[in-house]
């Protein structure tokens, strides 16, 4: 188990390989649910929840799985999980399933938790595949909490709206209020503002690597421009 | 056996193991569950009560005055439901009815509504529902208001037509990109009102008697 780089798990799940902007993997439920942070962040958290969960239950199980059906168990195994996820949030954590309880479901749909299944929790041991589910989840908060601030700003004018939601009703007063007086827009609230927002969002990455990789290589980037020209 | 045939089988085998398995976690955990979770949804309810129906307009103890109702097309319910009725010096005030929208944008929205007995909407809440959230959502109240624009309509006062959202030609708002959410529950609301003016007299034990 020495050989576990947890750092680079960390660092693929955070960054080179985040689910939201570089894998694009779920976008279905990302698109649909970050038209706010508080939004965003809770799906996020729900995410990081059960891909922790199924992605250690895959790498126990992983010896008893046939390669041939391995698809069909991982989608039983995910499902199953995110049904006993939500009932027991219902039944026993009742306020964080009045603030989480509507994204659990929508989880079953991501093909992240499916992705990571494969990719890792398959073949590596339980812990390290826990640490990558969470990792892999907690990139995709990351990017569900940029998306949703830039659309909530952008669509109404405010951060942290429906905060109160997850912090009763006193947390009403951390309502920031960007642009006072703002008829909001509506086309960063509906699903192309998501489209629009995500691609700025991977086009930011994209040059913060490429700057990163021309100042690392100048000489070698400078002679393929010259052998280009 | 053909060795592929012995092979498919065993794959089979694990497959339909894996599903046994987890079947039997998913109704241990449904069974370790319900109790609780038809508790908190009890617990909910009282409090959405209490919501839409002023505790002084009523002095008997609504929860337990409370009849059963067969499952009625026209409210769209499927199971039996509870009528919770609102006594004032034993004369009929007003009831509460789940009711159910079957045409939400994702499935079924539960809802739970007060008629008073002269047929005006006192309050309507959300108890359950499955839309995007973000979009359809705002028929919840603690995202928006929406569902208070209900409260003291009736069929006497708002024509059949006017039972649509303002896009349909009717008087109720909506949020672009979410229509069908608010359509669903306007109609229940509508079909809900419709049924009740005929079977008050059914729903209390004794006779009704209203302004008109």
């Amino acid at each position: 188990m020495s050989d576990v780089n947890y750092k680079e798990i960390i660092w693929n799940g955070l960054w080179k390989n985040n689910a939201g902007i570089v894998t694009l993997l779920g976008l279905c439920p990302l698109l649909a649910v970050s038209t706010t942070v508080v939004n965003g962040v809770g799906l996020g958290l729900a995410t990081v929840l059960v891909m922790a969960f199924s992605n250690g239950i895959v790498s126990l199980a992983r010896n008893w799985i046939p390669r041939e059906i391995r698809i069909p168990v991982y989608i039983l195994i995910i499902a199953v999980l995110v049904t006993i996820i939500d009932l027991s949030m219902n039944a026993f954590v009742q306020p964080l399933y009045l603030v989480l309880g509507i994204f659990v479901p929508l989880i079953v749909v991501n093909c992240n938790v499916l992705g990571r299944a494969e990719a890792f929790a398959s073949k590596n041991p339980v812990f390290p595949s826990i640490v990558d589910g969470f990792m892999v989840g907690m990139g995709l908060t990351l990017i569900l909490a940029v998306l949703g601030g830039m659309r909530e700003i952008l669509g109404k004018g405010t951060l942290l709206s429906g905060i109160n939601l997850a912090f009763g009703e006193s947390a009403k007063a951390w309502v920031i209020t960007v642009i006072p007086d703002y008829h909001g827009f509506l086309l960063a609230v509906l699903p192309p503002g998501a489209f629009i927002g995500l691609g700025l969002l991977i086009a930011g990455k994209n040059w913060l690597d490429q700057r990163k990789a021309a100042r690392a290589e100048p000489l070698q980037t400078s002679q393929a421009a010259t052998a280009a020209a | 056996m053909s060795v592929y045939t012995r092979h498919s089988t065993k794959l089979a085998m694990v497959l339909a193991a894996f599903a046994l398995v987890g079947t039997t976690l998913l109704a241990l955990t449904y069974s370790a569950t319900r109790d609780n979770i038809a508790a908190s949804e009890k617990k909910a309810k009282l409090a959405l009560i209490a919501q839409i129906l002023p505790s002084a307009l009523y002095d008997n103890d609504i929860i337990r005055d409370a009849v059963e109702q067969p499952p009625v097309v026209e409210l769209g319910t499927t199971e039996p439901t509870l009528v919770y009725r609102a006594l004032k010096d034993g004369k009929p005030v007003a009831a509460v009815l789940e009711i159910i929208a079957p045409d939400g944008y994702a499935g079924k929205i539960k809802l739970l509504i007060a008629i008073k007995v002269n047929g005006e909407v006192s309050g309507v809440r959300v108890v359950v529902h499955k839309e995007t959230p973000g979009l359809g959502d705002y028929i919840e109240i603690a995202r928006s208001n929406w569902i208070k624009t209900f409260d003291g309509t009736s069929l006497d006062k708002n024509e059949s037509k006017e039972w649509k959202v303002k896009k349909d030609g009717g008087q109720f708002d909506y949020m672009t990109g979410a229509t069908i959410t608010p359509r669903a529950v306007i109609k229940a609301v509508h079909k809900a009102l419709v049924w009740f003016s005929p079977n008050r007299e059914k729903i209390f034990p004794f006779p009704v008697q209203t302004q008109d």
